[in-house]
């Protein structure tokens, strides 16, 4: 960072500290206070950085003119240790599901508490901070130009972090709007939009900077990704504090139009968090690996614009067979069965891009990571689609098939594609010239697909068996089997998710260890990488910040 | 910049631009993609007809089925309520007594009941009716307030110390905590009771006469004379070997000392009058299988 931009981000993290000082001493209940010194805590980290950092020298010119990878490495790992944590504590709450004592009897590890430290841990903390990461590479190597300035980038990562922590502790102290994929209370939601805004006009800034004369598809779906979660957030999340120094606010929604709000921005946090982020990804790592072109540039347009548009229309299969309106169901329903056309288009030109390269995907693991996420996407989409169907629907919905599901989405598809990804990506920007352990992928490779099947084998049977349960009838009409004998029979499902989960598990602190010591013990090799430079405008150095 | 050249592999053009090394081929979309999108549209529109779908203002398009989920629900559940009177209209209509010996009606109270029993009342009596702290056994041959089918009816519709107006009250008094009784009387009381439980083998003459007069004063009114309890007001038996809230020296001095009172839901407005009565026959069934040993 310039001098500049180190006075500017001591000033913002000062004003931050000033905030979270305020909210620990003068908050009213005591989850917001504790909420506060949370806060207290990173900022002062942040300053503590900040002031160690003061001496070293500005950026010279000549880095100027090169791309900005710092953060990117700083997002790889945050991505990691949130994928650790988040998984560790999935493993945890499924051992909950199949024995309930491993509570301890806290408050603070109950299931209804731990449940969204996972989801949220996962999907924000591994698959956002991954996501972020991979953006900054794929936007300034496409667009053959440096990011516009040093510290929104920073802004834009640590903050994103900052909301993840509050999030994740604020679930501990039962701090929550009960909205799922939102239940991040206003001002951890407040600080979102700042931190999702600056991110929106830093990636703008940068495409408007870029060098080549076409927008390459990756940026149009990190675009999406980034642009619709922004209205998503700010709309579902639109609420009443009862006071700005306590945690509890009330929505502006209510009743029916709550629940198609909040699921309106559920299946489209699916759509463009989970699919059109990643889809960025696999259209520049895949094919960068592959050392392949794109199969086709047609199908990427009507994918696009396909999933785009189809995917907003398609919430309303969350809701079927409730009290919403039945028209509003019809909508959700064939809108998602169109869906599967461009979903698939999407996961086949990224397989026929592999055509001439099928020999690399049997040989290197890294590749058949991306490989295998591009069929996954093909499956969970091809599943979405006949789940939303209402009879099937009615079989599958509140059933741990739903959860099955998820699961091949985002274990198969989302955390196939960040690990092909940051294996293909860390040698890249740490210029070595190869992982530390090619064995480790290959091992890591086999643990996370025997765990991503089993887990998928025993949701699917679990939420079928439950399913069929709930609506066995005797002679008379009567119920056959009570809720209690469902739960009891999904035991050996429970234990053998827990273990599918335990192995993906593994993997994953495999891939940690692998990157640090890939960073730590690979030799430099400056000709490693072979990206080609930025182009001739060099960045201000002084060039205003967010 | 823009040279389109052919793709060695697949022979098709690539679109010439390439970004980071990373080039496009100018495939057309392949044929399947485009009839499958054309099907799926189709299927769309045809569901579009069919059935409600597409808003107007504040109405909809109906759709030529004229299906509407809550009038399809409706009829459901009157088609389900008019098979079901077959055999729900005598359940409520008849005495017990006559229920008892229709083994039409009694083969659908066993197959009815451990779902509604599981469903509702096993959080607190357990599973099978095995009770547990604080939360009678419903198995046995000890009642608190009768075994009578009517009496038991009447405990589900109303509870106990329940929120319902016509609540039954069962109130063990705390006569420690009130400054009835000191702490002395309530040690020799508790050794008196536990010498008349069999759940102890303390016997009468072992217990200080004490115990025994402070219970004739206190106690007797609610619990009898001879300690058998009195349904009519729900006072437990204390000369059998069954507790509610335990029998050990600690348990019964702080239920002397702070006195109980067990909560017990009242169900006449979440459940039917035939699930009262299923539940009713299965609880007493529950009560036979211990005798009799086998399971339900
Ligand atoms: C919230 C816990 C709870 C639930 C749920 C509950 N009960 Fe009870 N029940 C109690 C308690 C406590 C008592 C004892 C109250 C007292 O007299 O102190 C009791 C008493 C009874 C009695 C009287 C026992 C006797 O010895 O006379 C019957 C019968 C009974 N329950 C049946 C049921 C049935 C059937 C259901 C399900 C519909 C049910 N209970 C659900 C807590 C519960
Ligand atoms: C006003 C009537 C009343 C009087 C007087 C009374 N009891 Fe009780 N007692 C009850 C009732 C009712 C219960 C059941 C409370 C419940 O389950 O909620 C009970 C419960 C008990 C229990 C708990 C039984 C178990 O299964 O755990 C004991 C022990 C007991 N009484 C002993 C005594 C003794 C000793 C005295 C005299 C000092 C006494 N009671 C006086 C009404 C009375
Ligand atoms: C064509 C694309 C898709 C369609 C049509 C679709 C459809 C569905 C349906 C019908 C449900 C069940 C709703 C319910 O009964 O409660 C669901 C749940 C879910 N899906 Fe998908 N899905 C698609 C793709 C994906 C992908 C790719 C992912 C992950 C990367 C994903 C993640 C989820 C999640 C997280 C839920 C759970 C929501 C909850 O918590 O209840 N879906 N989806």
């Amino acid at each position: 960072m310039t001098f500049p931009e180190r006075a500017l981000a001591t000033r913002i993290t000062l004003l931050m500290l000033g905030i979270g000082l305020i909210m620990a001493f003068a908050g009213h209940d005591i989850g917001f206070r504790l909420q506060g010194a949370v806060v207290v805590a990173a900022t002062l980290a942040t300053l503590v950085v900040l002031f160690l950092i003061r001496t070293q020298p500005e950026p010279s010119p000549q880095e100027l003119t090169y791309y900005y990878d710092a953060p990117i490495k700083a997002g790889i790992y945050l991505s990691l240790i949130w994928a650790v944590l988040g998984m560790f504590v999935g493993v945890w709450v499924a051992l909950l599901l199949a024995y309930p004592e491993l509570t301890f009897d806290y408050a603070w590890s109950s299931l209804g508490r731990l449940r969204p430290v996972h989801t949220s841990g996962v999907i924000f903390g591994f698959g956002g901070n991954a996501l972020i990461a991979t953006s900054f590479h794929v936007v300034q190597r496409t667009s053959r130009t440096r990011l516009p300035d040093q510290l929104s980038p920073w802004f834009v990562l640590l903050g994103f972090n900052l909301f993840c922590l509050v999030a994740a502790t604020g679930y501990l102290l039962g701090i929550t709007q009960s909205k799922e994929y939102a239940e991040p209370e206003w001002y951890a939601d407040i600080w979102l939009v700042i931190v999702w805004v600056t991110y929106l006009v830093l990636y703008l800034r940068t495409l408007a900077r870029r060098q080549e004369p076409h927008i390459y598809v990756a940026n149009w779906y990190y675009l999406a990704f980034i642009l619709v979660v922004a209205v998503l957030h700010i709309i579902n999340n639109l609420a009443v504090p009862v006071s700005l120094l306590g945690s509890k606010s009330y929505s502006l929604f209510a009743g029916v139009q709550d629940a198609m709000t909040q699921w309106w921005y559920g299946h489209n946090a699916v759509a463009f968090f989970l699919t059109a982020g990643f889809l960025g990804m696999l259209y520049y790592y895949l094919p960068k690996r592959a050392e392949r072109p794109i199969y086709s540039y047609r199908m990427s347009i009507i994918s696009f614009w396909g999933i785009t548009f189809m995917y907003m229309w398609a919430g309303s299969h969350h809701l079927h067979y409730t009290a919403l309106p039945q028209w509003v169901q019809t909508l959700g329903v064939t809108f998602s069965v169109m869906l599967i056309v461009p979903s698939w288009g999407s996961a086949g030109n990224a397989l026929l891009t592999l055509n001439g390269a099928w020999h690399k995907v049997r040989d290197d693991a890294t590749l058949r990571f991306m490989m295998v996420a591009a069929v996954f996407y093909g499956i969970s989409t091809f599943e979405g689609s006949f789940m939303a169907i209402r009879p099937v629907n009615s079989l599958s919905h509140y059933t741990d098939w739903t959860i099955g599901h998820v699961h091949a989405g985002v274990l198969g598809w989302v955390s196939f594609i960040v690990f092909g990804t940051f294996y293909s990506l860390v040698p890249w920007i740490w210029h070595r010239q190869r992982m530390y352990s090619l064995f480790l992928i290959e091992v890591h490779f086999w643990l996370a697909i025997s765990g991503t099947i089993i887990y998928l084998i025993a949701m699917w049977n679990a939420g079928i068996t439950q399913g069929i349960m709930w609506r066995t009838y005797n002679e008379s009409g009567t119920l056959t089997y009570s809720f209690l004998e469902s739960f009891v029979a999904m035991h050996p499902y429970y234990v053998a998710r827990a273990f599918g989960g335990f192995l993906f598990l593994i993997g994953a602190v495999l891939a940690f260890y692998n990157i640090v010591m890939t960073v730590r013990h690979m030799p430099i090799e400056r000709e490693v990488n072979k990206d080609i430079p930025v182009g001739l405008m060099p960045v201000q150095s002084g060039e205003a910040t967010a | 910049m823009s040279v389109s050249e052919r793709d060695k592999y697949t022979g098709h053009m690539t679109t010439g631009h390439e970004w980071n090394g990373i080039k496009e081929l100018n495939t057309p979309v392949p044929l399947v993609l485009l009839v499958f999108l054309s099907a799926a549209f189709l299927f769309a529109l045809g569901y579009w007809i069919l059935m409600p779908a597409w808003p107007l203002g504040d109405t909809y398009t109906k759709g030529t089925l004229g299906f509407d989920q809550r009038q399809h629900l409706a009829k459901q559940i009157e088609k389900n309520d008019s098979e079901q009177s077959r055999w729900i209209d005598p359940l409520v209509q008849l005495d017990f007594d006559a229920i008892q010996g229709n083994s039409q009606l009694m083969a659908i109270v066993d197959e009815s009941g451990p779902a509604l029993f599981e469903d509702n009342c096993a959080m607190c009596h357990g599973s099978d009716g095995d009770g547990g702290r604080y939360f009678p056994k419903l198995n046995d041959t000890s009642w608190l307030w009768g075994s009578d089918p009517n009496v038991i009816l009447q405990t589900l519709a109303v509870g106990i110390n329940s929120t319902h107006p016509d609540t039954r009250i069962a109130i063990m008094p705390g006569f420690g905590a009130a400054g009835v009784l000191s702490a002395e009387v309530i040690e020799n009381l508790v050794a008196y009771v536990q010498s008349i439980s069999s759940s102890h083998n303390t016997s009468i003459e072992q217990a200080n006469m004490a115990g025994k007069e402070a219970y004739s004063m206190y106690c007797a009114g609610c619990h009898a004379n001879d300690g058998t309890g009195n349904s009519v007001v729900g006072a437990p038996n204390l000369t059998d070997d069954y507790w509610v809230y335990g029998g050990d020296t600690t348990a019964l001095t702080a239920t002397l000392t702070h006195g109980r009172k067990g909560h017990m839901p009242a169900w006449d407005k979440r459940l039917s009058l035939s699930e009262r009565r299923i539940l009713t026959l299965y609880v007493l069934s529950l009560n036979q299988s211990v005798v009799t040993g086998d399971k339900p």
